[in-house]
Parts: structure tokens; sequence; C-alpha cells
């Protein structure tokens, strides 16, 4: 059958060119990079180079700010948990409600812990109510943590100017930055930044899974979360993944080589995707509505309409999506970045988020647009609110 | 995603008996939009009380599709005492089972079909429950006796702990106020200690577990302050010179008075 895959966000295909690059840390080169002979100077050397495609790639100013780890997650918790024993008179937290559940949950987690945390709304749009985040800012603020790119919706985030403006209400204030759904789909030169840390994931950009990175800017004090040996500076024990490490650089240099093709090509395939959309079905309502959007990403709420519903009627038309519906999280609640912006209930439990990538083709985005229309007109009919669906579909 | 049978997929693919009934002589409903679930079912019933045809209206996720159109099958042709019989298990056992998570949605049928009933009975069709035995949360199908009992016998003291033992609360979250007032009444409260408890039970802690440990190696332990749940100490003899001091201040001070005090504090060192 075939197979249409619009769920970038949430992981993507390994590039051709990352597995080639990684297998032969799989195979003949196996030495461990601490060790002497010239078999590990071979993975000693990878690192080295994988680190500097790295720095290239976030535009770091040294590669030795950068931290290899094993996802996302763990870069927050590197990051934050790093930061606040370093800080650890300063007990207040500055983040968003609409951050992912990996750094909401983590804030969540030391709340209980005797530090109060400040939750940043968002406007009807999507945008981070700025002014609120930077009358938040006191001496006793320890970290202000926000997202770059919203896993959701697609927003971005202005987080170079809230970190410059932080720093002018506290300079101690430290910044960390989840960047994991940016890396890859807008340009990034941190260097010229106030950032203090930011973290990636290598699957959101065609590198495998289990591998991720963290920048720390140069002379930004960092207690290390996982004790052992001198790995990464003495910020990260573990023997290095070298194969992994490998392949996310080799993903990171194609994905910087292709943001071209993401800013133009991808972009007018999902605005296609998003206009074809909201004209062919009436009881569509956009959700992504800032004007400040990665190239990639469109969330489309159905009146009326529930979303895991949507989303088994489009796998078996062997397209991959995702819903910010409560039934299809195992938590049972409905996106808490959409309740955030305000989405009403009527279209809040029939949202999807299409997410695309530089494999997704216009044959891709024309087959969904054929397909969706007769699947909601399908869901439609069995819905008890036929009074208000007339009205829309009038 | 979740692992749906055959079956489930079968009737949220295709359901059976989709619509409504005009001239209906009964209908029910069961769910809210803002809980992402709604049914409504449509019964045309016979005088001998055989249900001749019914039809549903679902919007709700693929499995609450799948136990309204086999709810449908399920009853058409058959004398309501029968049906009346029919229980959310039987709904889902029919499905050939349902991922536990979505339990609520073969209630949700049950439920409509009550409303049904009591919409054509009137309330004396209603069955009268022992009180203990009313469902307080409806998403999950727990009692009151069962949430009582998750507090009482198993120690639940948030809502949070609640759901975790029988995932009550965890669906829609209409019914989160009444186990609250459950909580309020049932749960053993933290006996509060006042800050001069607090520090007495600190210096105890000190004493009596860690004193004598530092002791040892020659070493001591001096309580300087505490602030909230900051605790401030003073290392003493060669544990104020010791490399190692940090390590056993975190991995053995702190750790010996979060156990036996308050698994909040923190310790910090006076130099």
């Amino acid at each position: 059958m075939k197979l249409v895959y619009l769920d970038n966000n949430a992981t993507t295909k390994v590039a051709p060119e990352a597995l080639e690059a990684m297998l032969p840390y799989l195979t003949e080169e196996y030495g461990n990079p601490s060790s002497i002979y010239d078999l590990a100077h071979k993975s000693n050397t990878a690192i080295k180079e994988a680190r500097e495609v790295m720095a290239d790639f976030l535009g770091a100013g040294d590669p030795k700010e950068i931290i290899f780890t094993s996802c996302g997650s763990e870069s927050a918790n590197t990051a934050v948990k790093g930061i606040l024993e370093i800080n650890r008179n300063k007990k207040h937290i500055i983040t968003t409600k609409v951050e992912h559940p990996c750094v909401l949950n983590l804030y969540k987690d030391l709340e209980k812990k005797g530090y109060s945390v400040s939750w940043i709304d968002v406007d009807t749009n999507g945008d981070l109510d700025i002014g609120q985040l930077l009358e938040s800012v006191t001496p006793d603020t320890a970290l202000v943590s926000v997202m770059m790119a919203n896993n959701e919706t697609g927003t971005i985030y202005p987080v170079d100017k809230i970190a410059q403006a932080v720093k002018m209400q506290n300079p101690e204030t430290k910044v960390f930055v989840d960047g994991v759904q940016a890396a890859g789909k807008i340009p990034l030169d941190l260097k010229n930044t106030k950032i203090d840390m930011f973290g990636i994931s290598g699957h959101k950009f065609h590198a495998p899974k289990g591998i991720g990175a963290l920048y720390v800017k140069s002379g930004t004090m960092l207690s290390p979360l996982i004790i052992g040996g001198h790995q990464e500076r003495g910020k990260r024990a573990g023997t290095e993944n070298v194969p992994y490490i490998v392949a996310m650089a080799a993903a990171a240099k194609l994905a910087k080589e292709n943001m071209n093709d993401e800013l133009t090509r991808v972009k007018a395939l999902r605005d296609k995707l998003e206009r074809g959309i909201l004209s062919k079905i009436k009881n569509a309502v956009l959700n992504s509505k800032s004007k400040n959007r990665v190239p990639n990403t469109t969330n489309i709420g159905f009146q009326y309409v529930e979303g895991e519903l949507i989303l088994l009627h489009l796998n078996d038309e062997g397209i991959c999506a995702s819903s910010g519906s409560a039934c299809t999280s195992g938590s049972l609640e409905p996106s808490h970045v959409l309740r955030a912006q305000g989405v009403p209930f009527t279209s809040l439990h029939g949202s999807i988020r299409f997410s695309l990538s530089r494999y997704t083709t216009q044959e891709d985005v024309d087959y969904t647009l054929e397909k969706l229309p007769a699947i909601i007109e399908k869901i439609v009919k069995i819905s008890p609110f036929q009074k208000e669906l007339k009205e829309i579909f009038k | 995603m979740w692992e749906y049978s055959d079956k489930v997929r079968e009737h949220y693919k295709n359901p059976k008996n989709v619509g409504f009934i005009e001239n209906a002589d009964a209908i029910g409903e069961a769910g809210a939009l803002a809980c992402g679930d709604k049914l409504k079912i449509y019964l045309k019933i016979n005088d001998k009380g055989i249900i001749e045809d019914a039809k549903f209206q679902t919007f709700g996720c693929g499995s609450a599709v799948a136990s309204s159109s086999i709810l449908t099958e399920m009853i058409i042709g058959k004398n309501i005492d029968e049906v009346r019989k029919i229980t959310n298990k039987d709904i889902a056992d029919a499905l050939d089972g349902l991922p536990p998570e979505k339990m609520h949605c073969s209630v949700m049928g049950h439920e409509a079909l009550e409303d049904a009933f009591k919409n054509y009975f009137g309330d004396e069709g209603n069955k009268t429950q022992s009180e203990d035995k009313k469902i307080i949360c409806n998403c999950f199908n727990v009692s009151k006796e069962d949430i009582i009992k998750a507090i009482v016998e198993k120690g639940a003291k948030t809502l949070d702990e609640i759901k975790e033992i029988n995932y009550a609360g965890g669906g829609c979250a209409r019914c989160v106020p009444n186990i609250k007032m459950l909580l309020d009444k049932y749960a053993k409260k933290d006996e509060k200690l006042n800050p001069v408890q607090f520090i007495l039970k600190i210096n105890k802690v000190l004493e009596t577990n860690v004193a004598g440990e530092l002791g040892k190696d020659s070493g001591g332990i001096e309580l300087v302050n505490v602030e909230g749940k900051d605790v401030y100490v003073k290392l003493t003899g060669t544990c104020s010179s010791c490399k190692n001091a940090t390590m056993t201040l975190k991995n053995f001070v702190e750790a010996q008075l979060r156990e036996h005090v308050d698994p909040e504090i923190n310790i910090i060192e006076v130099k």
C-alpha cells in the first residue's frame, strides 16, 4: 500500500547518507575513543569531526560547546538540572504553558521539589506573551526556558530577543532553549545570541533515534546529570555512541545543505496542503495561526469530529499524521498547547497535525488532498451534531 | 497507536445502524462535546417490549464508534428486560476486547441505553443502587466504594495517586470535584510539624543517625540554620577538610534527612 508520511515532527526517516556514514562504526571501526591505539584514534577523530559539524550546524562559536547526549529529553534534563544545581540559592524558573512534555513535566517535578515556576501564556494565535515573561523575571530567577519552535503548531518563539531582554533584567539568569523542533528546519546562529543552552534531538532531522546534543555556551557552569568518566569534558559521562554521533553529524550536514529546500519547496507544499484542506473541507479551521512558523508544520481542527477517528481512517489510506485529541494519547487529556491557545472544544478534539519533510513530494500532498475530504464527510455523517454541522456546511 | 482488535476495526470502518429514527420511542444520550465523546441512541420499541430498530450517532474515537455500532447489533430484536442485563463488559467482549484506557467508550454506550430507558419508562425504570455502589467516574466505571478503598486501604492522598490505582478522574474529569470531596473526607492528613518541631526532628536525626557514622572517621556535624526546606550544616573535625565531604553530605546526610524528616530537604554546607 502507498505510504504518505506526514508526521515528521514525531520522528523522521533516517537519511540514507546518515546510515551509510554510521555503518563502518558498527562494523570495523569499533575502537573506544578513549583508548590509545590507532583503531581507537579513528573513532576519536570521527567524534572530533562530528563535533565540528554540529557546531557549524547550530552556529556555535566553538566545537567545545557541543555535548553529545542520547536524546532531546536528556539534553533538557542535563541543561536544566545541571544549571539549577550550580545556582542552588535561586529558586525561581520561568517557562511557557506550551512546552513539550519532556520539559513541561521536568518543571512540574521541580515545582513539587520546592521551586516556584511562572508559566507564561500564549494568545489565540499561539504567540507568546513576552511582556508577561519579562515582568516575571526577578533577582531570584535561576532559569528562563522557552522552546524555539512548538511541536504541535510549528509556532516559532523569538528566543533570541527573549534571551537578550532577560539578560538585561537579570544578567545572572540562565536561558535554556528546547530547540528540538527548530533544528534542521530554520537556520541557527547561536554564537550571536545570549542563549546559554540549546537542546536538540537527531531523529527529528533524519538521524536515527537515540542520539541528541546540547549546546552549552563557553563559560557556562553545568553540573553533570550522568556522573562517571571524563567523556564530554566531564559534562556527560559514558562511552561515546560513535556510530550515532557520526550519523547525526551526517544528517546535520545534509539538513544544512538542504535548508533552502526546506524554506522554499517544503514550505510551498505545506501551504498547498493547508490551503487545499481549508478550501475543500468546510468544517476545517486553522490552529497554526502565527505568522512565525517553521516551514513544515500545519495544525488544523475539524469541527464536531473526533481526531483519533480521522487518524484511523487516514491510516487505512496509508497516510500518517497525528492528533491533539485526548483519545490518541495515553493520558486521555486533549492537547495542552491548543488549550493554552484557547482553541474551542468544537474543534479541539478534532485537531490534526501534518508535518512534512524534505522527502515529502507533490504527489503525497495531492494524494492527501484527494483522500481527506471523503474521510471527513464519512465521519460527519455519524456525528450527533447534525444541526450544528448543517449550519457550517450550508 | 492503540491495539485494536479486528472486530473494532471492522466496526469503526463500516459502522452499522448509523443515523436516527423519526418518531423514536426512546432517545438516550451520553457524554459531551467538551469530553471528546458524545453518543445519541434512538430506539423503536413495540408493545411486546421488543426493540425493533436501533440507530446511533457518535462523536468520538474509533472504539466509541465501534462500541456504539456493536451495541445496536446486540439489542435489535431483543426484549427490553434482556437488554437491560447487558453490561459494558459484554459490549467490550463482543468487540473481542478494548484497550483498558478505552473501556470508558463502552461505558458510554451503556449509559446512553440507560438514559433511553429512563426516557421510555419515566424515572421508575431507573435502577436504584446503594449509595456506595454509585458510579462516580463514568469514564472508567469506578464506584464511590472503589475510590474510598483507594484512599483508605491503598493510602492515596492525591487525585494523581487515585488515577494510578483505578484510573478514576483520568478521563473527562467531570467527576474530579466529587473525588476531591472524597479525598478531603477520607485521606489521612499529613501531621504538619511546626517550625520548632521540624528543627528538633532534624537535629535528632543528625545526632542519632549521622553523627555516629561521621565519628567513625573522627568527623562531626553541626546544625547551623534551617530556612524553609534548606538545612544549613557545618562539617567539623576531619570532615571539614575532606575532599569527599560534598558527596557525604548529598548521598548520606541529605538522604537520611529526606527519609526520616521531609523528602524535600536540601542540605547546604556552611564553611
